[in-house]
């Protein structure tokens, strides 16, 4: 994992993937009642995935704007224990940070976190941080002036490559003290709330699977 | 939705992202905090792992996704390349729908 070519050539493709999405956010955002300009600014400025399909769910459902932000909130607040996360990551002057951060993002952070070199993780999460950033805008882009028609991501299985990407980048960062413990409590918290919260609470309170972590990587340094 | 609408979601969003970095950022955290923050991703891509594949809209699906993890799960354990291991993912359950 430590090849920086290998790192840029897994970050395009996670790009790829997400532009491909992207194409169908821009579709979906459209068929909800955005212009095309809004939708484009939406994937510009909001920049969180999940909460951007949530707000248009809501509003291509009917309901209100007022109704969309608690849901994309909610679903936008895991990316606050992200940002927390890569705090030993990120570097640079606070304008820099300040510039770095609209790209904090699942796999930006997923990808810096699975590096084991610190200069690793920088190269990891700018690299995946940008071409998501800009494969999701181009495929908003595309998506919204194309609007029906492109097909649907489920048919050549783009769903399930997302857990599948997480998963291969969750999988480095299991060797450390605490790590098996802390990901079978996420796992536990998450899919316990699954049919019980709104959507964005289970993987944001997933986040207090870190506290068996600590503990067993402290028992076992003790 | 009004431009103000919009305006304002993305700047709660970007708050949330930018809290940490630009807070806490760029100074030495000492070791015990390192350890809790390079553990905190765990627990959440673990759970974002499962979310994406069992979320039916607020309820449990089994469904292609599930056999699709499962092969990445062996590939991943295998050690196969990041790669192998997403195209394989998409392929199973592409192949599975188009089965079904």
């Amino acid at each position: 994992m430590s090849d920086r070519r290998s790192i840029t050539r897994d970050a395009l493709a996670i790009g790829a993937a997400t532009g491909a999405y992207g194409v169908s956010f821009g579709v979906l955002a459209v068929g909800a009642g955005l212009d095309v300009a809004r939708a484009c600014a939406m994937s510009l400025l909001v920049f969180t995935g999940a909460s951007q399909f949530a707000v248009i769910g809501v509003l291509g459902g009917g309901g209100s704007v007022a109704a969309a932000m608690g849901p994309a909130l909610l679903l936008a607040s895991r990316n606050a224990a992200y940002g927390l996360s890569l705090v030993p990551i990120l570097r640079g002057s606070r304008l820099s940070r300040a510039l770095q951060a609209q790209l904090v993002i699942d796999e930006s952070t997923a990808m810096a976190r699975a590096q084991e070199d610190p200069g690793d993780a920088r190269h990891a999460f700018l690299s995946t941080g940008l071409s998501v950033f800009v494969l999701w805008n181009a495929g908003t882009l595309v998506g919204a002036l194309a609007g029906e028609g492109l097909g649907d991501p489920r048919d050549f299985g783009l769903d399930a490559m997302f857990p599948a990407a997480f998963l291969a980048l969750l999988a480095p960062q299991l060797r450390q003290p605490g790590a098996r413990q802390a990901a079978v409590a996420g796992v536990l918290i998450a899919v316990a709330l699954l049919p019980l919260a709104p959507a964005g609470v289970p993987v944001m309170l997933a986040a207090l699977g870190v506290v068996p972590g600590v503990l067993a990587a402290r028992r076992a340094a003790a | 939705m009004s431009w103000a609408a919009l305006i304002g979601l993305a700047a709660a969003a970007y708050l949330l992202k930018a809290a940490g970095p630009v807070l806490a950022g760029g100074r030495e955290m000492g070791p015990r905090v390192d350890q809790v923050l390079a553990l905190l991703s765990v627990p959440l891509l673990a759970a974002l792992v499962a979310v994406q594949t069992l979320d039916g809209g607020e309820r449990i699906v089994i469904d292609a996704r599930v056999p699709a993890l499962a092969v990445a799960g062996v590939l991943v354990w295998r050690r196969a390349p990041f790669l192998v291991v997403v195209l394989a993912a998409a392929a199973t359950a592409a192949l599975l729908r188009a089965a079904a």
